[in-house]
Formats: structure tokens, sequence, C-alpha cells
């Protein structure tokens, strides 16, 4: 088929040797939301140390049933060992916790006192709660924490639920410039009593800007902001420093990024958007993990083909004349003979069939609750909303392939209901690692 | 407000419901926050700037307009709204401090993005009626829904006076109303329904109005359970059948035959996604919403997609 020949010429995204690779010291994980990313990461981790590795997982996403289907009630701030790990790796797993990192930072940098008035700050209290952009830097900011720690010879992150992804990577580089910016220093500077004509000018004096900030935020809020950044003074260059850091972390080569989406066009789009952005960045791209691939066993049939014999079977129906023996055995005959990718000809000799076939009788199994060719017909049309669907799925896969022909893939078949336990975990990395090995065409389901 | 799980379709439905509303002859504006773009694509028009535009006009007298709320330019807007300090903006932009407020002070941007939204609220014509009959936002994710519209009450306990204070209460009262209804979209899929039971619990202790939930993306039964018993127990039966049917061959080998055991395989797969979706109703059904069902439009939704799930929407609320 023509459309699998771009499907085919992009590179196979080999997961075994990533994993295996001991150059290989971080994997981030990072698409849109709902694609899988989460279990992606659990699953490569449970992989990563089955096949010998030091691994940690470190999640942002607080979904309970992961923490459960790893084995243990819940996960927190504190990396975990996984029991029931074959083998001589071990994997360990967290949940970021954004306000105790942010608390731990605080304690470690500043002496008692400081760190006191910092954890008692209202204003700090609501930042490091998990406003928007905290996660962002407390999740670098444990990913240098766990690297520099450096027990685990492979650190795998699964990147916060932002509402774009992109915004990961913005975090360090957003807390760097702010830090560096003229705003702190502004606040820095004692609050001074804005004299109302200084409103009327644009010169901004820095009178000017307290005694706005200090009108809309009311004076007690901008208070408490100073309060803030004086007792945060000191560790800000610490701040910056590690946010530095830890960017620099991502773009060294023991950094692989995974971009991780399912064959749907939102997911696909921002999953192109990731690639384009890494690569501006220049962040080491190892490939797209596609989840929620489906397959068929009798992809060579197709959806148009499949209809036409549902319609066929209720002509059958409604002629109220079921088929037998010998019927069957004349479209054996047929069938024999066909080309095997059922040319438009056979399709167009199916009303004859039909036809001959009725006029032999044998009554059906009486086992079945529905009449055999309803049954069949339903099944049929089961298979052609399959196969639209696998064509729509490569169409989205195609087009991401043609934006990236560069870009390594590797397909993960949909799974019926959602992982509840390690095994499952296994089947996902096992269905991930295959497809490397897999020839052309979809995986099977 | 309407919110979903990532991957939802809420962006979708959202539109719908405003179309929906606009079908009945209210002039309603959908709203977007979210920096995506996703309203401009639906309706199949250029990305939106900052600025309320009418994207689609209804027989019944209904519009949609649509506005890509910029937290950036919502604050500028604020402060020369209120302090007619445009020039200080350009100022306020330049050392940071509109980055700062709109990306790293706590708060803000939910605070300038729920604000904005309440504001279109009460706007009011010069003749004093309502500027918009109704507003749809397409909300966060429903895992940080009760947060966003919460932050409000946040803030204002945070900033005890000052115009910032006044804001965010007033916010809040909107928000707490029964001006506002907080519908939840999810998927028949264990985590998004999970995730919607979750969100209900977090609005409801937040003392946020919820509304409906939206099961979007709804696909048909083809294949119960009974018959695909029966099929499994008779499969020449089936090969027969699908010999007639012209197929090939029902013997065994031959091309019909090969057939059953991959299209069974692919009955068995979708009795167990029926079986999921009857224990995933009953966890919606025990949420005690109102809730109402959109079926998968399998090629995507279109312009032409999107008038008729409104129409499926509208039916199903008058119902």
């Amino acid at each position: 088929m023509s459309t699998e020949q771009s499907l085919d010429q992009a590179p196979r995204l080999d997961v075994d040797a990533l994993l295996d690779d001991p150059e290989t010291r971080i994997i981030v994980c990072c698409g849109s939301g709902g694609v899988g990313k989460t279990t992606t990461a659990a699953a490569l981790g449970v992989r990563a140390a089955e096949r010998g590795r030091h691994a940690v997982v470190l999640t942002i996403d607080p979904a309970k049933r992961l923490a459960q289907s790893l084995g243990i009630a819940s996960l927190d701030n504190t990396p975990r060992r996984i029991k029931d790990i074959d083998g001589d790796g071990e994997l360990h797993a967290m949940m970021l916790d954004m306000k105790r990192t942010f608390d731990e930072i605080v304690e470690a940098h500043a002496d008692r006192d400081r760190a006191r008035a910092i954890l008692e700050n209202p204003f700090y209290q609501s930042l490091s709660a998990g406003f928007a952009g905290t996660q962002e830097y407390m999740a670098m900011e444990k990913l240098g924490q766990l690297r520099a720690r450096d027990e685990w010879d492979l650190i795998i992150v699964d990147t916060p639920p932002s509402r774009s992804a992109l915004d990961f990577l913005d975090a360090p580089q957003r807390l760097g410039s702010f830090l560096d910016g003229k705003f702190i220093r502004m606040l820095m500077a004692p609050a001074k009593v804005g004299g109302r004509a200084g409103m009327k000018f644009l010169n901004v004096g820095m009178s000017m800007m307290t005694g706005t900030l200090g009108k809309l935020l009311g004076a007690q809020l901008l208070r408490d902001v100073q309060t803030f950044v004086a007792a945060m003074d000191t560790m800000f260059g610490g701040f910056r420093t590690r946010a530095d850091a830890t960017y620099k972390l991502l773009q060294a080569p023991g950094t692989a990024f995974l971009v991780v989406a399912a064959p749907e066009r939102d997911a696909l789009r921002e999953a192109a958007f990731f690639v384009e952005r890494l690569a501006g960045d220049g962040m080491p791209l190892a490939g797209l993990v596609l989840n929620r691939v489906h397959g068929s066993g009798a992809d060579q049939l197709s959806a148009e083909r499949a209809l036409a014999a549902a319609e066929n079977l209720d002509e059958l129906g409604i002629v109220d004349q079921p088929g037998g023996q010998a019927g069957g055995r004349a479209t054996n005959d047929h069938g024999g003979t066909a080309s095997p990718e059922g040319a438009p000809a056979e399709r167009k000799d199916l009303p004859e069939q039909a036809d001959q076939s009725s006029a032999s009788a044998q009554p059906y199994p009486s086992a079945a609750t529905a009449p055999a060719d309803t049954v069949a017909a339903a099944l049929l049309r089961l298979h052609a909303e399959r196969m639209q669907l696998l064509a729509r799925e490569r169409r989205t896969r195609d087009r991401f392939a043609a934006l990236h022909p560069e870009v390594p893939v590797a397909q993960v078949a949909a799974l019926p209901g959602d992982v509840h336990d390690l095994a499952g975990l296994r089947d996902i990395a096992e269905r991930l690692a295959s497809d490397a090995a897999e020839s052309a065409g979809g995986p099977a389901a | 407000m309407v919110s979903g799980k990532g991957g939802t379709g809420k962006t979708t439905v959202a539109a719908a419901l405003a179309l929906a509303l606009a079908e009945e002859g209210k002039k309603t504006l959908l709203v977007e926050v979210e920096g995506r773009q996703g309203i401009a694509q639906l309706f199949e028009t250029e990305a939106l700037p900052y600025e309320e535009r009418r994207i689609a006009v209804s027989r019944q007298g209904g519009d949609v307009y649509a506005l890509a709320i910029d937290a950036e330019q919502a604050l500028l807007d604020y402060l020369q709204m209120f302090y007619r300090l445009g020039g200080a903006g350009r100022a306020l932009r330049k050392i940071g401090a509109i980055d700062f407020a709109t990306t790293i002070a706590p708060g803000v941007r939910d605070v300038l993005l729920t604000g904005k939204a309440c504001e279109a609220v009460r706007r009011r014509n010069k003749d004093g009626t309502a500027a918009y009959d109704a507003v749809v936002m397409d909300a966060p994710p429903t895992g940080r829904i009760a947060r966003f519209l919460g932050v409000n009450a946040e803030v204002a306990g945070l900033a005890k006076v000052g115009p910032i204070h006044k804001q965010a209460q007033a916010v809040m009262r909107v928000l707490q109303s029964s001006w506002t209804a907080v519908h939840l979209v999810t998927l028949l899929e264990e985590m998004p329904v999970q995730e919607t039971v979750d969100g209900v619990a977090e609005l409801r202790a937040a003392g946020l109005p919820v509304g409906a939930v939206i099961v979007n993306m709804v696909r048909p039964a083809l294949l119960g359970e009974a018959a695909l018993a029966g099929a499994e127990a008779d499969k020449p039966a089936i090969a027969r059948a699908l010999s007639q049917a012209g197929l090939g061959g029902a013997s065994r080998g031959a091309k019909a035959e090969r057939l059953v055991g991959p299209l069974l395989e692919q009955a068995r797969e979708h009795a167990a996604r029926l079986a999921l979706e009857r224990t995933e109703r009953a966890e919606i059904a025990a949420l005690g919403l109102p809730t109402h069902e959109l079926e998968l439009r399998a090629e995507g939704v279109d312009l032409a997609g999107l008038y008729t799930l409104a129409a499926e929407l509208r039916k199903q609320w008058n119902a």
C-alpha cells in the first residue's frame, strides 16, 4: 500500500538500545496531556531496571493508579524502591511534591531564622503550593537533585501536564531572566511611598513603581513580596546557577528526550511542535513514542470490502434463506482463484454469489443467540470500523513522518484497558521495545 | 466553564455548546485561555487576536463571538481600565514586571483570565441589557480546574486590601453564583472518568457549581456479548457466513475461514470495551449529575460536524 511507504521510511526507535546504553543517564518523556506519558515513563523504568539499570522514575502526575501498578500504596517526594523487579537492576519511583521540594531548598540554603521567615511568608506559601509555573521549576530542581545524588545510573522524568508541553523547557530560563531582571532589584529596594505626582510621568522611578504595585496589590501584599524577596536574596544566586545547570544537563549527550504522542491529530501536532522546539534549543531527541496504535490481524480485508460483504449478508437475511455447505463451497471455489488483494472485479460479482449461495439451505446451530450471518455482518462492520481507524491513524502518522522524517518512531499497540500492575507495565514496555524489531506495517493488535 | 482531561475534546464541546446557545438566539462569547488557538482551528478561521470577534452566526439570530484571552494583554488592559496606566504598562513590561505578574507571581495569571471572562459576563450595553447572553469558557483541564477557579479566593486572602483584593472577590462571587456552571467532558475510559469524579469532588468542596457531565466520543455497540459468545461457540458457521458474503472459502485454511480468528479477536476487544464502558457509565451515574452523550465522529470534527454536535447537545439539553 502506498500509504505505508512514508511510515516505513521513518527510522525505528530502538528502545532497548537506548536503555542499555550506559551513556544514557536521563530520559525525559514529554508530550501533550492524555497520551500516556506517565505510563510510558513507568514502563521504561521497569524495563530499564529489568535490563540491569539502576533507575529512578520521577513522575509529576499524581495518578494513584500508577503507584498501585508499581505495587506501592502511594508515591511521594522520596524515591521508593519498587519490589518484584526481575534481575540485578533496581527501580525507584517518586512523585514530585512541589511544596516539599521548595521547602527543602529553602531549608538547605538558608540559616534557620531566615528559613523560618521564608516558610512563614504568605506570599511564599502561595507560591510554593503550586501556582502556574512552580511545578515546572520544581521538576527541574528535583531532576538536578537526583542527578547530583548520583545514586542511579538512569533517571526517567515525566514532565508536568502543562497547558503547553513547551512550558517545561522555558521554566529555568524564565526563572533565570526574572532573577537577573531589574524587577527583582527594584523589589529589593526599600519600599518608598510613591508620590501621586510621579504617576503622571512615564519616566519610571522606583518610587512610582512600588507606588503602582502597592496600589495594585495592596500595601500588605507588596510588603509580603518584598520580605520574601529580601529573605530569598542569598538563595537567588543558587536558584539561578542550578536552573542554568539543569538546562545544560538537558542539552548534554547523556540526556535523551522522548516525545510521547497518540496517533491523533492534536497530539501529533503538539509532538511536531515539540520536536521543532527541542531542535531549536539543541536538546537531544531520541525519538517519538506513539502510544495506542491500533492494528488488525485481518488487515488484508479492506474496510470497503468488509462493508460490502456485510451488506451482502444483510440482503441474505432479508431474503431469509439461510445459506449452508453448498453455498460455502461455491464461494470457496471462487475465493480460491481470486487474487489475494481483492480486485474490484471480485466485488462486482458479489450479488451474483449471494444469489448462488442462498439457493442451498441449512439451518444454523441454535447455540448462537443470533443467526450466524447477522453476527458475521456485525463482525465485518466492526472490522470496517477498525480498518477506518487504522487508515486515519496512518494518515496522521504519515503527516508527522513527512514533516520530520529523521525522527525515529516506536509504536505501542493499543490495549483494551488501563494498566493496573507491574505485569501490565512490563507488557507495555515489551510492546514499546519490540516495535523496533518489527517489520513494516502497524503492530499486531 | 467547560473542563475535561486532556484528550477528551473539551475545546470541541465548548465550541459546540457556544453554537448550541447561539442557535437558541443567544449572543454568546466563547473564550479560550490556554493560548492553543483551538477555537480558530475548529471554526476554520485564522488565529484569534486578543479581541472579541464574531466567528459564527445562527439562523435564530444568535451569534458566537470568540476571544483568546492573553494574560499579558489582559493585565495591560486592566491597568489601563482601572488606572489609566497605558504608558506605565509598557514600562512595567520593560523591567519584567508584566512577565513576573503573568508567569511567576502566584495566581495572577489565573486571576486575570477568570477576571476577563467575568468582566464579559457582567458587561452591559448602553441600554442596560447584558452585552452577552452567555459566556462559554474553554477552561483548563479537570486536574487544575478547581484551583484555577478557586484562585480568586486564595488571592483575595493573600492581598487583603486593595483593588486586586476587590477584583478577586468580585470574580469569586460570580463564579460561585448560579450564573456559573462547570461542565466536565469525559470519555468512557478509566482515567478521564476518575479525573471527572475527583474534579467534581474538588469543585464541590470549593463551593463551585458543577453543571453537567458530557461523555464525548461515544462509540456505537456493534456486537453484543451474547452474540459474540454464540459466534465463539460455532466458528464454522461464521466462516460459512463470511464465505457466503463473498470473502473466500469456509473450509479449514481457506480465505474466509482464516478471517474468523482475527475478526473474533477484534470482537473480543470490542466486548471488553463495552464491559469497561458499562463500569464507567455507572461511575458517572453515581455522581448524580445531568449527563449527556455525544457520539464519536470518526473522521474528526470539522465545522459541519461542530454544528451537528451543537444540535445534538441542544436536543439533549432541552429534553
